[in-house]
């Protein structure tokens, strides 16, 4: 379990983390998505203690991670795979955490098994590792513990589709063990394919929070209409916030709603459904546009399903 | 869609939680061997060492016999390899910012000084070590030379000069380490260091040729030179305070600064 509570960093003049407020339940695999420069990593940085919060809190298991007395062996953190000191045999990296740790030195072996390194890919430098190999080294360091909590910062960044996968089936099976999964990706696809819960920031600021499924319905009704003009239009008219997409429009109403507007402004409709996930990716675009090109409006649209 | 499952019982929620913190023994453990394994500290290491004994090696083959004697042998083989030692204490914090391994360290240990803690101890053991092989050089130097060179074995240094060198070679390994803490990258700390231990004292003894104030006051403030008055064969208590005062400039004070700095920043 991770509560943050209206955490803000600031860095001289910038906000880089404007008030997030979110927690990561047991048992559910939390995605925090965002765009380059969104504040993913700042937040990260101040939950495992390695930043100062300007104000604002962050806890894993109920208490300041810089007070956990062994952190390892609760907290499993992969901030950035690519920090790790080049001139070390990964294997020789993992004795170092297993040692730091007080882990009998078999879980060296087990973790090295566990995310896929051979013995002798293990025996070569980091300085030598893909960025693929170094996630799964990182990987490895983070479950070395056995923890209950993982936050891992783009792990999924230069694996290829085959680890993707490999790695949601991992959290997959951490989470339905009653663990805590906390994993940043500026990519929505695989924050769809891997999460439960989404929470979207874009500038600092939180944007969008729910179950994934909450978000997925919540991205609305696509119309398809011979005049799709007209049909923004009526829908507009009624109140309903409405996207052009292509030859269709997107709006928040629900389809049962949509098609009774339809109906009554006397439009055929090619096309009437619940949206799929390009109208999650759709509202993920134009959100962190919009944070993005004017981070001191308030006026962003903020949505948020039950808490998860 | 995706059922909203409650597991029954919190993963690792049978087990208790730790309530130790990690060892400073078991973190001095696990430093010390950072120091070796990695090819820079390994081979910097292992140039210590070739040094000590090449040195050695080099000044029975080369040297006049009549000055030959354990102390020159002590003193001679010293200056290369305390040169190059307390690099180790440097590369020991700077390579955790300059390789990231921080980000790993940190996250495993938050307690920072106790971190700081666990890297100074087994680089003290290092310099104690060092020291003794330097010991160890010169017996066999001497030894080997009055065998060769024909001359008796002179055995010329007291207790109280072992002790002194082996608070020299302390010394120069806490120069590397508050380099490394106070700067914090390899390359600006690497050569901070070597202009701090090489052209420092001769900036200084040039200073001290053209200013008479500074003839008076540079011993109290120059600590490489105030250092190596512990090589002397007997040191007055104005060199002991000398060499106090050189300490405190140079070692304690940017020591405190840099590891205030160092609890608070943000590790990237
Ligand atoms: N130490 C720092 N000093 C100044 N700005 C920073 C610092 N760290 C991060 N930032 C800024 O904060 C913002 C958020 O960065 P980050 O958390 O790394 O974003 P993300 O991980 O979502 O891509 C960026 O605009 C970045 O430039
Ligand atoms: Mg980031």
């Amino acid at each position: 379990m991770i509560t943050i509570t209206s955490l803000t960093k600031r860095y001289g003049p910038f906000t880089a983390v404007d008030e997030v407020s979110f927690t990561a339940a047991a048992g559910r695999v939390t995605g925090f998505l965002g765009p380059n420069g969104a504040g993913k990593s700042t937040t990260l940085r101040v939950l495992a203690g390695l930043a100062a919060p300007t104000s604002g809190s962050a806890t894993v298991l109920g208490a300041r991670y810089a007070d956990l007395p062994n952190p390892g062996l609760e907290v499993g953190v992969l901030l950035d795979a690519s920090a790790q000191h080049g001139g070390r045999t990964g294997r020789e990296t993992l004795v170092l955490a297993q040692r730091t740790m007080g882990l009998p030195a078999a879980r060296v072996d087990e973790s090295l098994e566990l995310v896929g390194l051979t013995p002798a890919e293990a025996r070569r430098r980091v300085r030598d590792y893909s960025l693929g190999m170094r996630q799964r080294l990182g990987i490895a360091t983070a479950l070395l513990g056995d923890p209950r909590v993982l936050v891992l910062d783009e792990p999924a960044n230069g694996l290829d589709p085959a680890g993707i996968r490999w790695m949601r089936d991992l959290l997959r099976t951490f989470a339905d063990d009653g663990g805590t999964v906390l994993l940043s990706s500026h990519l929505l696809a695989e924050i769809e394919m891997i999460a439960d819960d989404i929470v979207m920031i874009g500038s600092g600021r939180v944007v969008a929070q729910g179950t994934k499924d909450e978000l997925l319905r919540g991205a609305g009704t696509l119309v398809r209409a011979d005049d799709v003009v007209a049909a923004g239009a009526a829908l507009a008219a009624a109140g309903h916030q409405v996207t052009p997409s292509g030859d269709a429009v997107l709006t928040d109403a629900d389809p049962a709603t949509a098609g009774r507007v339809m109906f009554a402004a006397g439009l055929p409709v090619t096309e009437l459904r619940a949206s799929d996930g390009a109208g999650l990716e759709d509202m993920f675009l134009e959100l962190t546009a919009a944070t993005a090109r004017d981070a001191s409006s308030p006026a962003t649209p903020a949505m948020t399903g039950a808490a998860a | 869609m995706t059922a909203v499952t409650a597991p029954a019982a919190p993963r690792g929620a049978s087990r208790p939680r730790p309530t130790v913190p990690v060892p400073l023994g078991r973190l001095a453990g696990v430093e010390l061997r950072k120091i070796f394994d990695t090819r820079s500290g390994l081979w910097l290491a292992v140039s210590v060492a070739v040094v000590a004994v090449g040195s050695a090696a080099l000044l029975v083959a080369l040297e006049s016999p009549e000055s030959f004697s354990y102390q020159f042998f002590v003193h001679s083989i010293d200056y290369p390899v305390h040169l190059l030692m307390p690099m180790l204490g440097v590369l020991a914090v700077t390579s955790e910012w300059s390789q990231r391994g921080a980000l790993t360290t940190f996250a495993l240990v938050p307690r920072r000084g106790r971190v700081l803690a666990a890297k100074a101890l087994p680089l003290a053991g290092v310099a104690v070590a060092t020291m003794l092989l330097t010991f160890a050089c010169g017996v066999v130097a001497t030894l080997v030379g009055a065998a060769t060179g024909g001359v008796d074995a002179v055995w010329d240094m007291s207790l109280d000069e072992h002790l002194r060198m082996l608070a020299f070679s302390l010394l120069s390994m806490a120069v590397g380490f508050v380099v490394g803490v106070v700067l914090r990258s390899s390359p600006a700390a690497l050569v901070a260091y070597l202009l701090f231990v090489l052209v420092v004292p001769s900036l200084s003894s040039a200073l001290a040729a053209s200013l008479d104030w500074y003839r008076d006051a540079g011993p109290w403030v120059e600590l490489t030179s105030a250092q190596y008055e512990l090589y002397g064969d007997v040191m007055t208590a104005e060199q002991w305070a000398q060499l106090g005062t050189a300490s405190l400039l140079w070692l304690v004070l940017p020591f405190v600064l840099g590891v205030r700095r160092l609890l608070r920043v943000e590790i990237r």
